[in-house]
């Protein structure tokens, strides 16, 4: 129990959290430290564990992600932040106070918590739900309102529309969205998710976690988030803390580092064979370096392009139409001169992406249509450049490349930074402190 | 008397005065029955929800209690009690126990799970819950019991006739013992009705107190 947790043992280092964003932004978020912590299960503590001494430390404003099969105590981990269950010995700190001193329900009522089956108050409407903990602040009713409107269209959801439905009324991916709306109401500088996502279609799924991550880069709450899909942890986490069965830490990193250097066989398997494929899961297609798109427009003729580009003209162009969209590719090599070029020369274009589509999407799309290159669109879907799966691979080749660019998408690609690889977990000062990673390294190629 | 009609409606014109008074006794002992049952009722339920180990003892008594036929109880209790009102209210709350026990039981414990974790997880105290959240959604189901005990003490109540009591029950040993259909079938419509009526009144109640428990025929 004397063991002393660091205030913050990743000082320093480059992580990816609110600490990195831009000022201006002031955020309360709250730090999150495991001590230690044990929950063992029976009578006299001498039955199953549940927790099996687990440490680690979140930074403020993180996502932290427990990810692992079922029954490796993951829940029971991220219910004893809010006391639901109380550890068996080992502390939590939050904000380094440690719980235990705090009175439960005034702890609660500073974090929130999102469930799988959301628990919405079926008896009350959407906005009593949301209002709940504000309620229990004994904020005014005005007050209340506002805070309900706000948030409500925060989730996306119509205020009007919704405010004064029950939540029998609601599709599950609605009632989702009101149960992170509930858990934000009150500030909290701390978000607890256990599965919030497991039980809508996978559509869904994807587009609620697309929101939460955006909403996540508004708010800069520091989230622990439960899961026991390791896809969704590397989307999600900041830090993903991989536990196994009997609740011990078999690794804690980021999402880049887990899948280049498994700390184990265990988080090997549990990562999965496709660990080269899922690392495309963190690079945006607006890292990829370009290829210049051909254009050629709707109407205009061969001489023009060929003119245009100085007798360099590639045989496949893309064909535009008035609005600069994509129609099509055109075999130019095959149209004479004088012809103006019609779409009905088109053949059907390559799949579009955005510069916010990860790799991985990008590069099932390319291998979906069997074509070499993507069209880069931009917001208003104008062709930008061409991606193609030889630039995929080259950057997929970088395999020491620890850098993690989802925090900053639109940063040009740049060589790896090296303070932030994999030498930097062995610069940090207290060797005691709580990071994973404590079986030897068995980096796998 | 072939001749005798089931309902002689001058009888009954001139007796309206004396039907009302016993349709009044009947609602009077029926209403006291079914609130001092509910009271009663509520107080073991919330017992034996906070302390699961007073349930087995609390549902046993309250179904020795309804085992016992109502005229055997009423007798029993006369010795102590006498001819009297608190005779009839005792056996009939007595009866009301066991419907409206195990129906408050199994509204709180038919509350979601989910939802009574996220009551803790949002920081609600133990009251808070159980008023704000556990009640309000066992009501459907402890309405569904206060239904039944309703309907089953008016039915009850006229038993208590037998013991000087018994509101429309009155009317109807007295037509036995006149051997006048009339007073029969008035007490027995009556009580019918009145247990028609009081019953669809309390379902619109219950409609009235759980708007969120009816259509959600919506999405889901």
């Amino acid at each position: 129990m004397a063991r002393h947790v660091s205030e913050d043992p990743f000082r320093g280092l480059a992580l990816p959290t609110s600490a990195n964003r831009p000022a201006g932004a002031p955020h309360r978020a709250a730090t999150v430290a495991f001590d230690h912590v044990t929950k063992r299960y029976g009578r006299r503590d001498d039955g199953p564990t549940a927790v099996d001494d687990l440490s680690f430390f979140v930074p403020a404003g993180a996502t932290c992600v427990l990810v692992g099969p079922s029954g490796c105590g993951k829940t029971t981990s991220l219910k004893m932040v809010n006391r639901l269950i109380e550890p068996t010995q080992g502390r939590i700190l939050i904000d380094g106070q440690d719980i235990s001193t705090q009175d439960p329900t005034r702890l609660r009522r500073g974090i929130g918590y999102v469930i799988q089956q959301v628990g919405l108050f079926p008896h009350q409407t959407i906005a009593e739900n949301v209002a709940v903990v504000p309620r229990l602040l004994g904020w005014s009713a005005r007050r209340r309102r506002d805070r309900v409107e706000e948030l409500l269209r925060l989730v996306g959801l119509e205020p009007g529309q919704h405010m004064n439905r029950y939540p029998a009324d609601l599709s599950g991916g609605e009632r989702q969205r009101v149960g992170v709306a509930r858990a934000l109401a009150a500030d909290p500088p701390l978000l607890l998710m256990d599965e919030p996502f497991g039980a809508v279609d996978p559509i869904v799924r994807a587009r609620l976690q697309d929101e939460l991550l955006r909403l996540q880069r508004e708010l800069g709450k520091t989230i622990l988030f439960v899961t026991h899909d390791i896809d969704e942890a590397i989307k999600m986490g900041d830090l993903v803390a991989v536990m196994r069965q009997g609740g011990t830490l078999a690794q804690f990193a980021t999402p880049a580092e887990l899948l280049t250097q498994p700390a184990s066989d265990f988080v090997a398997r549990f990562v999965g064979a496709d660990r080269a494929l899922k690392r495309l899961t963190l690079r945006r297609v607006a890292e990829l370096p370009l290829e210049p798109a051909p254009i050629v427009g709707l109407g205009e003729s061969m001489g023009a392009v060929r003119a245009r580009s100085g007798g360099r003209t590639p045989r496949w162009l893309l064909l535009v139409d008035r609005q600069r969209l994509p129609v099509g590719w055109v075999d130019g090599s095959t149209l004479p001169d004088a012809a103006a070029v019609d779409a009905a020369a088109a053949i059907r274009p390559s799949p579009l992406l955005g510069r916010e589509t990860t790799l991985r999407d990008a590069l099932s799309l390319l291998l979906d249509a069997a074509v070499r290159a993507g069209i880069v669109v931009d917001e208003a879907g104008r062709p930008v450049g061409l991606a193609t799966i030889d630039a995929i691979t080259a950057l997929l080749h970088e395999q020491n490349d620890l850098t993690d660019g989802r925090d900053d998408p639109d940063a040009a690609p740049g060589p790896p930074d090296v303070t932030a690889g994999p030498t930097a977990s062995g610069s940090r000062d207290d060797g005691d402190a709580p990071r994973g990673g404590r079986s030897p390294r068995a980096p796998r190629g | 008397m072939p001749s005798e009609p089931l309902i002689r409606w001058p009888w009954v014109t001139a007796h309206l005065d004396e039907i009302g008074a016993a349709l009044g006794q009947h609602l009077f002992l029926t209403v006291i029955a079914v609130a001092a049952g509910l009271a009663i009722s509520a107080a073991l339920a919330l017992l034996a929800h906070r302390y699961r180990r007073a349930e087995a003892p609390i549902t046993w008594l309250a179904g020795v209690v309804y085992t016992i036929p109502s005229l055997a109880l009423f007798v029993l209790l006369i010795p102590v009690t006498g001819l009297s009102t608190l005779t009839s209210e005792i056996g009939l709350v007595g009866y009301t126990l066991l419907i409206l026990i195990r129906n408050i039981l199994a509204g709180l414990d038919g509350v979601p799970r989910d939802v009574l974790e996220a009551a803790d997880a949002m920081g609600l105290t133990r009251r808070q819950r159980l008023f704000q959240v556990e009640l309000p959604l066992a009501l459907p189901i402890v309405m569904a019991g206060i239904r039944i005990a309703t309907v089953t003490t008016i039915g009850l109540v006229t038993v208590t006739a037998l013991i000087g009591q018994g509101g429309l029950g009155q009317l109807m040993l007295a037509g036995f013992i006149n051997l006048f259909p009339t007073e029969i079938y008035v007490g027995a419509l009556l009580s019918i009705a009145l247990a028609v009526v009081v019953d669809a009144g309390l379902l619109l109640l219950q409609r009235a107190l759980t708007p969120w428990a009816r259509g959600g025929g919506g999405r889901r």
